[in-house]
């Protein structure tokens, strides 16, 4: 598989660090932004992740990766959406117990394939499902500042309107040039003209390609895994070249 | 660092014990790859040895299903932190393929490739002496697309990227050569005890 400026080879080795909650903000009732400031700050690409380590008093340690949802532009700090997942050992305690000031051990950046730079250029595909809209938010906010001039078109996939994560912010987005914004209620009738009310399925895909005045350079794909793998099914048979699409799943 | 707060949840010492550091046990299986899941069809597939950038042997499905078919039941570990214990599956020894190919291991290091462009590398010590096979059923079962069917290479001893997806050969070189995800930031070697996930971990 190909790929398109996304520099293999010049990854910096990233280490545990220190870091300090600055800020929380919730998005939804399911996910919030911890707003992690380094000791040495890092510089991320949009579509990264980054690993978190909690360690309890008797040296047992737990981890989990989290894409970063704000621009490169927007650092040091580094936004992880933490969705809270039932019996969540990592997601319980930061959205029960971390708070503004708290110390977290944070390792990036990391994935060096999940990523799009401006330089790359569009038109650009994005498709989320819950919180896989992450690291394209990343991208979004990294194309508003840099190359706002990329035509993008995103399908967004959630239960509902209210577990739209970013919503505001995309709905502000949407419409301005060169971006066309979708969601697809899951549980709730849809609520503006261009949006889907049902899991995404290939005339839906397509809809969101016709959108685009030709195909994606690259379409980045994010979800559960059976989302991902309906959505980049969908995107084959539209005849999107495979090696164009770009997958990260997590469970199942 | 004590994270204020953190308590953690231990697994029983049983579990704790077979989890190498930083992981955690899970019962399902998750799916994680970088494209689209390819479907290859079995009249398509073949496997082929190469030593350097010569092929010296190769199979399609019917005469691959002909070679020696082992069991290995092990636990597999994922890069990502989850870990299952005690996956089983059928496939061919590499030291099986090599025997059948009339070599032994001609070089130190190997690359597997993949239908869908996916390389990874392993030395090839890593690989004989019955510690990797090209594994073709899955609890009792073919491989299924997303979990690397038709098949996919089996190295449980390493982080599970190494167990490539989709694998259509196994190339033997003098020089360790990173493959896709070891040119993103992931470790050369990726041994789940030492921690090795990531390049100079």
């Amino acid at each position: 598989m190909t790929d398109g400026g996304a520099e293999p080879g010049t990854v910096r080795a990233a280490r545990w660090q220190p870091s300090t909650i600055k800020r929380i903000v919730r998005q939804t009732p399911r996910v919030t932004s911890f707003f992690l400031l380094p000791r040495t700050p890092f510089v991320w690409r949009a579509g990264q992740h980054a690993d978190v380590r909690l360690t309890a008093p008797d040296g047992y340690t737990a981890q989990r990766s989290y894409s970063i949802a704000g621009a490169p532009e927007a650092g040091p700090e580094v936004e992880l959406a933490v969705e809270r997942l039932e019996d969540g050992e990592v997601s319980s305690f930061f959205h029960d117990v971390a708070a503004v000031g708290d110390e977290i051990e944070i390792k990036g950046p990391l994935g060096g394939h999940f990523v799009w730079n401006a330089a790359d250029g569009g038109p650009l595909l994005l498709i989320g499902g819950g919180s896989g809209v992450v690291p394209l938010m990343s991208m979004l906010r990294h194309r508003a500042e840099r190359a706002a001039h990329v035509p993008v078109a995103m399908l967004y996939s959630a239960r509902a309107w209210d577990e739209i994560i970013f919503r505001d912010e995309l709905l502000d987005l949407d419409g301005k040039v060169g971006l066309s914004l979708a969601f697809a209620l899951t549980r709730e009738p849809a609520r503006r003209s261009q949006d889907f009310s049902r899991r995404i399925d290939p005339p839906m895909v397509a809809a969101v390609l016709a959108a685009l005045s030709e195909g994606p350079r690259l379409a980045f794909v994010c979800g559960a895994n059976r989302f991902v793998s309906a959505a980049s099914d969908a995107l084959i048979a539209a005849g999107i070249d495979p090696q164009r699409i770009r997958t990260e799943r997590y469970g199942q | 660092m004590v994270t204020r707060g953190f308590g953690g949840r231990r697994p029983p010492r049983e579990q704790a014990e077979r989890l190498p550091p930083g992981q955690y046990l899970t019962e399902d299986f998750p799916v994680l790859s970088a494209g689209p899941t390819p479907q290859v069809r079995l009249e398509d597939w073949s496997f082929t040895l190469k030593v350097g950038p010569k092929p010296v042997a190769e199979w399609d499905w019917e005469a691959f299903n002909r070679l020696p078919i082992s069991r290995m039941t092990r636990d597999i570990h994922c890069v990502t932190a989850w870990s299952k214990f005690d996956t089983s599956w059928e496939g061919v020894l590499v030291d099986d393929i090599l025997a059948e190919a009339g070599i032994e291991a001609p070089k130190p290091y190997t690359l597997a490739h993949c239908f869908d462009g996916y390389t990874t590398n392993v030395p090839t010590a890593d690989l004989v002496g019955g510690k990797a096979m090209v594994a073709i059923r899955f609890e009792g079962e073919p491989i299924s697309p997303d979990h690397g069917g038709p098949a996919r290479l089996l190295v449980p001893h390493l982080y599970f990227w190494k167990s490539a997806k989709w694998i259509d050969g196994l190339q033997f070189i003098d020089q360790d050569t990173a493959g896709f995800w070891e040119l993103r930031g992931y470790h050369l070697y990726g041994d789940p005890w030492r921690e090795q996930r990531y390049t100079d971990d």
